[in-house]
């Protein structure tokens, strides 16, 4: 994120000699200290108590520093196998998520980038109606149901794979970046449409491909309500889910993890380790990922 | 040539070219069209259950016709009574108090000095947005815990409290946590938009303050807050928009009976008494109460935002 007319405005105050390194500037880098170590040290926190032993986090001792060092809870869980086949499905369920959605994605965002082609506002008004009215839970089950997804996996994979947000985001980027001579040249070289969006528009999209592949991935990653409506077999449920059975809906005990596993650690260990685990996908990728993110919210901030 | 064509043929060659050179464009298109119909317009005729005494066993078909009967029931009952203003309340004040952080914290952010500071800790801020609410919530939890949380332990040891703070087992705390959590969660992403907006200011702008003698403050005050005042009254707007909506997730994630009080809002209505209780038509009446007035406040917010001469969102 460059901000020209700071550095600019910089350099013409240092010039003039006025706005020093101030104490205001200290505040301000203190106070966003202060709200970076909120986002940080939960994670610190749990990641320590994962990995201590179960006498050190019953006598409330571990801050952000295990104490006794102990992995037992990892093996449980890596034993116990419920997590890990979750973690994998999760990521099958993922992939296929994210490659359906994008290329339904550019099927809809390429031709609705293009100027004069006719009855374009038609098509993206049925598009965007579905994100400002929707049918509501019930209808939405009863209509899955038929379709006989209900309890399967594509129930995770197809309803939501399409986003008419992350539409919105890619043909505002098509047609604000790609010039209209790059269209010319493809015509006049004998190119059809579909040509063109294979040899010129995707090359060209890189970054977007990117963002909101991410975006895709992203939100199938995190979201668990879905299942929570429409699957009832164990074995189909994402991560999330099982987290939230393990974690949240059963109070304080993670005993779901069966009960050979539980008897190694604590629950809070347990639990402990339970969270790790689920979360540390996400924060492992984050840093690498995390500029194509914003680039995508910027897009995004453009139009809505 | 072209001139000497009948008009009326004419047009049906035009036609004809325009569809030739264009129909691959077309059949583009039909696959999400066709992909949105079968997922998600399919599922509007099911919303006439909402006018149905509808029995699963018996379908469509087998179900009686009541009218209106359903919806005159949901607005006489407690229940939904309550998930309404639950979700009123929580959203303006989520409203409220998660407006301003972003818009502070970028202000905060483009007055960095430090530019590798900044850039680490915008990493770091923009974290908590991807994660889920149930790694959030179960985050919280465990830190919130009245016996064993860390900060409640931390606080303890301090000496500052006698007894654990139940932060998230006793309603009110749980309101005022969750709204905080929301903020949190939300702050460094809802940033970037102001961030962005900030960066298009014209520098010189800022020369003209400087030479008038202008401090940090006065800058803040008089050239980045009217320039990105647009953006903000887009936003709100916008936001005002969606008091109707309810997050699944958060809620549920963060639910247990102790703040049930609270915690009882539309999206957890629609679920407790549709899918967990069986009662598809009153669940579909108050899905479809609240699907229509979600749109029309869209719809009006929309319209507020251009007659004040922002962009809007359609």
């Amino acid at each position: 994120m460059k901000q020209p007319q700071t550095e600019h405005e910089h350099k013409q105050s240092l010039f003039r000699g006025v706005n020093r390194v101030r104490v205001s500037d200290f505040v301000i880098a203190f106070v966003i200290l202060l709200l970076s170590l909120t986002c940080i040290l939960p994670f610190i926190h749990i990641a320590a108590k994962s990995i201590s032993s179960n006498t050190a986090v019953l006598s409330k001792s571990v801050y952000l520093w295990p104490k006794q060092l102990n992995f037992d809870a990892y093996k449980s869980i890596f034993r116990d196998g419920q997590l890990t086949y979750s973690l994998g499905y999760t990521v099958v369920v993922t992939a296929l998520f994210t490659a359906i959605g994008m290329a339904i994605t550019i099927c809809a965002a390429y031709p609705l980038s293009i100027r004069g082609l006719k009855g374009r506002p038609i098509f993206a008004f049925i598009m965007m109606f579905t994100m400002y009215f929707s049918a509501s839970l019930i209808p939405e089950y009863l209509l899955y149901k038929d379709l006989h997804l209900l309890n399967t996996m594509w129930v995770l994979v197809l309803p939501l794979a399409f986003s008419p947000y992350n539409m919105l985001i890619m043909r505002s980027f098509m047609s604000s970046t790609i010039p209209d001579s790059l269209y010319e040249a493809a015509k006049l070289d004998g190119a059809n449409h579909i040509q063109t969006l294979y040899k010129v528009v995707l090359p060209l999209s890189g970054p977007i491909l990117a963002t909101l592949s991410l975006f895709y991935a992203v939100g199938r990653w995190n979201a668990y309500a879905d299942a929570k409506y429409y699957i009832t077999t164990k074995s189909l449920q994402p991560l999330q889910y099982l987290l939230s059975n393990m974690v949240l809906n059963s109070g304080n005990d993670a005993v779901s993890l069966s009960e050979s596993a539980a008897a190694d650690s604590t629950p809070e260990v347990l639990q402990a380790a339970t969270i790790m685990f689920a979360t540390l996908p996400i924060i492992m990728v984050y840093p690498f990922v995390q500029k194509y993110f914003v680039k995508g919210a910027m897009i995004g901030a453009v139009k809505g | 040539m072209r001139e000497r064509t009948p008009s009326r043929d004419l047009r049906g060659r035009k036609a004809w070219v325009y569809f030739k050179n264009n129909w691959q464009l077309y059949l583009l298109l039909m696959i999400p069209v066709v992909f949105v119909i079968v997922f998600k317009y399919a599922a509007y005729p099911g919303m006439r259950i909402a006018f149905m005494n509808y029995k699963p066993a018996k379908g469509y078909s087998g179900s009686k016709w009541v009218g209106f009967e359903t919806f005159a029931k949901v607005f006489k009952d407690k229940d939904f009574h309550r998930a309404l203003k639950n979700s009123l309340i929580f959203n303006f004040l989520d409203l409220i108090v998660g407006f301003p952080v972003p818009v502070i914290l970028a202000l905060m952010l483009n007055e960095l000095r430090f530019n590798r500071y900044k850039k680490v800790s915008q990493t770091i801020l923009y974290l908590p947005h991807f994660l889920s609410w149930v790694i959030i919530a179960s985050v919280s939890l465990t830190l919130f815990k009245p016996e064993t949380g860390l900060v409640n332990v931390a606080m303890m040891n301090a000496g500052w409290i006698e007894k654990g703070i139940p932060f998230l087992t006793e309603k009110w705390h749980w309101a005022v946590t969750y709204l905080l959590i929301g903020v949190w969660q939300n702050m460094g992403w809802g940033s970037i938009i102001y961030l962005a907006a900030i960066t298009g200011i014209d520098a010189e702008l800022y020369e003209a303050a400087t030479i008038d003698g202008a401090g940090r403050w006065r800058k803040i005050w008089n050239v980045t807050l009217p320039c990105i005042r647009g953006t903000m009254v887009t936003l709100l707007i916008m936001n005002l928009g969606r008091v109707m909506g309810s997050n699944f997730e958060r809620l549920d994630s963060f639910g247990n009976v102790q703040v049930k009080d609270f915690q009882y809002q539309l999206a957890i209505y629609i679920y407790e008494k549709g899918l967990a209780g069986s009662n598809f038509s009153r669940a579909t009446a108050v899905g479809l109460f609240q699907s229509l007035v979600g749109l029309i406040l869209v719809l009006a917010s929309d319209k507020v935002a251009k007659a004040l001469g922002e962009d809007g969102l359609l």
